[in-house]
């Protein structure tokens, strides 16, 4: 029994030494690089916002983990939090010593080379290609803090039964064979998504579709949480917590949507301006959708729709202007509403944070809405959409848009399975009763006696 | 008429809930208790640090019945409480003397259902 249940902790280990040592080969020749790269001049207020920015997307991941935290029943919230901060501790070091090579290092349409494992040649000098004014450094653990929460957003479809060594192995293989690629077809020098002229300002392909779908596969293949086959589920055990956790999210959006700017410049500005309205706009939305759907708006339903609205302008937050974020936010709202009170009951998967049904369905809507209202007046180096006379963006939007969910849907049930094959991906039903904080880390949330 | 008291297993709540519900008795009281039998229970770890805690976590349920109705209430919260391991809890059987509903200031029997 001892030797079954030491086995995934002393393999993780093993395997974090073996890359540490690894990694530790290369740095003369990490130094070569650094020296034969152009010079090119640092700008200290782009390093200023961009390191700034990284951190305010840092914060979302424990926003997710409360955010998410509230929703669940109480005996199951430790849990939650626990996926996500492992997160950061797993897909930061899986960012360093591979992640970042694999998605942004040039190299064919696919894959990124592995020239930069373990960040070799990831220097101080600015890398031209992707942000001329900082410091290469700065570009790489900006992009981490995306690599970070994406595989976190996963955990609202499966939250409450997932086996907790089972979710390890799942974010890491997850990370490596998904988000790592399509990081790399969208943004990367050489991805064939990016070279067909692809728009997807901040993560809507990369962070929210990828993600979504992911979570749509998680929770099918998962299946219902026990109780929940034939009743309503139960109320969340905090809200305050969640709606804590949707203020930091808002927050830590301006990061992540005016961050990737990747400089303090104009479409920075204009990224922060429509980030806000479209979620304003978003929150206000389904508030109203309530009030008309069931006579009362709730507080889970705006802080909802603002994230909503939220995921759906990420991809256009630097090519659309103010009016067009507005529509954005408030069709978001209406998208996700009727996939989360309509589509997921009459589906019948448990979904059980609507991890797809609103990242997933306003991903997709934003990058559709990129190819719709994206003008060259708001970032030259965009491009112009539909509305502003080129039908072909909304066609390329659309094809990668497709793309993303197909790869993302197929390559997220292979992983489920293929972990599936090694570990029972779900906890026993007497641990599942008993609540995840108890059976997988012995800790409680809350007590009743002081 | 009785008071009927189990102290149960939290995890067993909704079982329980969902057999009394197939018997037909609908009206109970539910609070989160802490207390202490003869099982050692679940222990929390704190940093490394077993947490002592001799109360353990446990749901209190009550439930006043007329008489015909004992038998099965507890036969309920037996099938689905019981797991056969220490800790499962107890059901105390009380004489219940009155019963009154406030909003109608119905007595006894009729109060109860």
């Amino acid at each position: 029994m001892k030797s079954t249940k030491y086995q995934l902790p002393i393999f993780l280990a093993l395997v974090l030494l073996a890359a540490i040592a690894l990694c530790g080969i290369f740095p003369a020749h990490a130094q070569e690089i650094a020296k034969n790269q152009p010079q090119a001049k640092i700008d200290t207020g782009d390093t200023a916002w961009v390191l700034m920015s990284a951190a305010l997307v840092f914060l979302m991941t424990p926003g997710l983990a409360f955010f998410y935290g509230g929703l669940v029943r109480r005996k199951n919230v430790l849990s939650i939090l626990m996926q996500c901060m492992v997160a950061l501790c797993v897909i930061s070091i899986q960012w360093v010593l591979c992640g970042y090579s694999l998605s942004f290092c040039p190299g064919n349409g696919f894959f990124g080379s592995l020239q930069w494992l373990g960040l070799n040649g990831v220097g101080l000098t600015p890398y031209a290609a992707y942000a001329p004014t900082i410091p290469h450094q700065a570009f790489m653990i900006f992009q981490a803090m995306f690599a970070v929460i994406t595989p976190a957003l996963i955990i609202g479809a499966f939250a409450e039964r997932m086996k907790f060594s089972a979710y390890l192995i799942f974010i890491a293989l997850w990370s490596l064979l998904i988000y790592n690629p399509i990081c790399h077809w969208v943004w990367g020098v050489g991805g064939f998504l990016r070279n067909m002229g692809t728009l997807d300002f901040a993560g809507g392909i990369v962070v929210h579709i990828n993600a979504g779908i992911a979570s749509l596969v998680a929770a099918i293949v998962l299946g219902k949480r026990k109780g929940h086959e034939h009743t309503a589920p139960r109320p969340p055990h905090n809200l305050p917590l969640t709606v804590l956790g949707a203020g930091l999210l808002w927050f830590g959006w301006f990061g992540f949507n005016a961050g990737s700017a990747l400089g303090a410049n104009g479409i920075a500005v204009n990224a922060f301006v429509v980030t806000n309205t479209a979620a304003a706009a978003g929150g206000i939305a389904w508030a109203i959708l309530e009030w008309l759907a069931n006579g009362q708006p709730t507080m889970l339903g705006t802080v909802t729709g603002a994230i909503a609205g939220l995921a759906a302008i990420t991809p256009a937050a630097g090519f659309v202007s103010v009016m067009p974020s507005l529509i954005i936010g408030l069709l978001a709202s209406v998208f996700c509403f009727i996939a989360v009170a309509v589509i997921k009951p009459k589906f019948g998967y448990d979904d059980s944070l609507d991890a797809f049904g609103v990242h997933g369905i306003s991903g997709i809507w934003g990058v559709i809405a990129v190819g719709l209202f994206a003008s060259k007046a708001v970032n030259p180096l965009g491009a112009d959409g539909l509305f502003f006379g080129n039908p072909h963006q909304l066609y390329v939007q659309a094809i990668a848009a497709l793309i993303a969910v197909g790869y993302a849907f197929a390559g997220s049930f292979i992983i489920m399975k293929l972990v599936g094959i090694f570990t029972d991906m779900r906890v026993t039903d007497d641990e599942e009763a008993i609540g995840l904080d108890l059976s997988q880390h012995q800790e409680g949330a809350y007590t009743i006696l002081e | 008429m009785k008071l009927i008291i189990a102290i149960i297993q939290p995890y067993k709540l909704e079982a329980v809930m969902e057999e009394l519900d197939k018997a037909e008795i609908h009206l109970k009281t539910v609070s989160h208790v802490l207390g202490c039998g003869r099982q050692k229970g679940r222990s929390e770890i704190y940093r490394g640090v077993k947490e002592a805690g001799n109360l353990l976590k446990k749901v209190r349920l009550e439930i006043a019945v007329n008489d015909n109705y004992v038998e099965a209430t507890i036969k309920a919260i037996t099938t689905a409480a019981k797991t056969g391991q220490v800790g499962d809890g107890k059901i105390f059987v009380l004489d219940l003397e009155n019963c009154q509903r406030i909003r109608t200031g119905e007595k006894g029997a009729e109060a109860i259902g």
